[in-house]
């Protein structure tokens, strides 16, 4: 049993927590940025008739979907150096986490533009609307209300997945874990501690979606 | 010297093969387990007892609020002081199934709860037991909706195994892991880590986006 458990030891380590949970919460709002300019990009290229941009596109976000992120980010870790570019470990992180939630990203943003109605797009054609005059004034305003709440589950996602980010020693949440687990053979303390800080985020954003959801107004959104 | 590495890449694929074994094994095994777990888990919950929803509920949301690699370590780590002794295949399989059946009660519930009220009553009404309301009424109703994201489940469930390797289990990830030590060539050597999950969870999430489509035609048909 946990007898021995101690709480002085986690006092004691609580800085490192800390700087722990602090580059946690930074490089997960850094690549959440990441996978929306990426996600972006890809739904244009999705949303084209041509298949030039659409193919390409398509084949990104399945590659993406149907293999783990641990092999992408080993992919990235172990392959970036191989062109020529020694990037530190945190920055590969954060690329990984950019290009793999911005797969997901894009699939959001999708189903958000496609949620509005076809007699919307037709009325604006007939007003005489430009392509960018339509999905600025007509489709975009209405997509954003129903990708908010999904997007906000995605963060909590990003999140979770920055976690693997300590298997190439970037010195974020779980990393400070390890370290208490290993310096001093706490597994027990490490690493509940970090679970009761990934708690406290993933409430935290959970919260936010609902207040988002109301008041957007827009009801089920299920986390 | 490209040369090289391909013969030194083709030397590792037993080692290769015996990864990708471990990868669906340890998918299928808390796959199977996973979902018999979840669905119980998911009907309980819908069920009159407050008590057992709110205890399910919050292990639910204990399990969607941390990281998978947490709850690895948790379970590999720290089971041992309660005396339970655990190899990283158990411990990787207990992760597993725990965190499919929570995600699966979750699928399940959202499928039960979508029934009509008035046919659990017409159930009621005609007699029937609560095992056969369930089995027969309810369910069946509720799989369509189950279905969908049941099979999206299964793919996240496969890529997921991958993080198991953290703690020295040799799956597929683990194997390229190995290999691009000796061949120092990580772009081809995850290129192939990637392939081989790609030919197991693409075909997955082709049936998931054939069920969804069918889903919706046939929701078309009844509000039309």
């Amino acid at each position: 049993m946990l007898e021995n458990f101690s709480f002085r030891t986690i006092v004691e380590y609580l800085p490192l927590f800390g700087q722990g949970l602090v580059t946690t919460v930074w490089l997960s709002a850094l690549s959440f940025l990441g996978a929306l300019a990426v996600g972006i990009v890809l739904c244009a290229m999705n949303l084209q008739r041509g298949w030039l941009f659409r193919v390409p596109a398509k084949a990104y976000i399945d590659a993406v979907r149907a293999t783990p992120l641990l092999a992408q980010l080993y992919f990235l870790y172990f392959g970036l150096p191989r062109l020529g570019l020694v990037l530190p470990e945190l920055v590969v992180g954060i690329l990984a986490l950019s290009l793999n939630s911005g797969a997901y990203v894009a699939e959001i943003i999708r189903a958000g533009i496609l949620s509005i109605a076809r007699g919307q797009v037709e009325a604006s054609v007939a007003s005489g609307m430009t392509y960018v005059q339509r999905m600025r004034l007509v489709i975009l305003p209405q997509a954003f209300k129903v990708t908010i709440p999904p997007l906000l589950g995605q963060a909590i996602v990003l999140v979770k997945d920055s976690a693997l980010l300590s298997l190439i020693s970037v010195a974020e949440l779980t990393r400070a874990g390890q370290l208490l687990a290993s310096d001093r053979f706490m597994p027990a303390e490490g690493f509940l501690t970090i679970a009761a800080f990934y708690l406290l985020l993933y409430y935290c954003l959970k919260g936010l979606a609902a207040l988002s959801a109301r008041w957007l107004g827009t009801a089920g959104a299920r986390l | 010297m490209i040369w090289q590495q391909f013969v030194s890449l083709a030397g590792s694929y037993p080692l290769a093969l015996r990864g990708l074994g471990m990868t669906v094994m340890l998918s299928v095994i808390s796959l199977v387990l996973g979902t018999l777990i979840g669905f119980a888990l998911g009907i309980v919950r819908t069920g009159g007892n407050r008590l057992m929803a709110g205890v399910i509920g919050a292990w639910v949301d204990l399990i969607r609020g941390t990281p998978f690699l947490v709850q690895i370590f948790l379970i590999f780590f720290i089971l041992p002081e309660f005396g339970i002794e655990l190899d990283a295949f158990t411990a990787g399989i207990i992760a597993l199934t725990n965190l499919a059946a929570c995600f699966i009660c979750e699928i399940v519930a959202a499928g039960i709860r979508s029934v009509p009220t008035g046919q659990v009553e017409a159930a009621l009404a005609s007699g029937l037991s609560r095992l056969q309301r369930m089995r027969q009424v309810v369910l069946p109703q509720a799989m369509r909706i189950v279905l969908p994201p049941l099979v999206g489940q299964y793919v996240l469930l496969i890529k997921d195994s991958s993080v198991v390797s953290a703690i020295g289990l040799t799956d597929l990830t683990r194997v390229g892991w190995l290999v691009v030590q000796r061949v120092p060539n990580g772009l081809l050597v995850f290129f192939l880590v990637g392939v081989g999950y790609f030919i197991v969870c693409y075909p997955l999430i082709l049936l998931a986006r054939r069920l969804e489509s069918r889903l919706g035609a046939a929701h078309g048909e009844v509000q039309l």
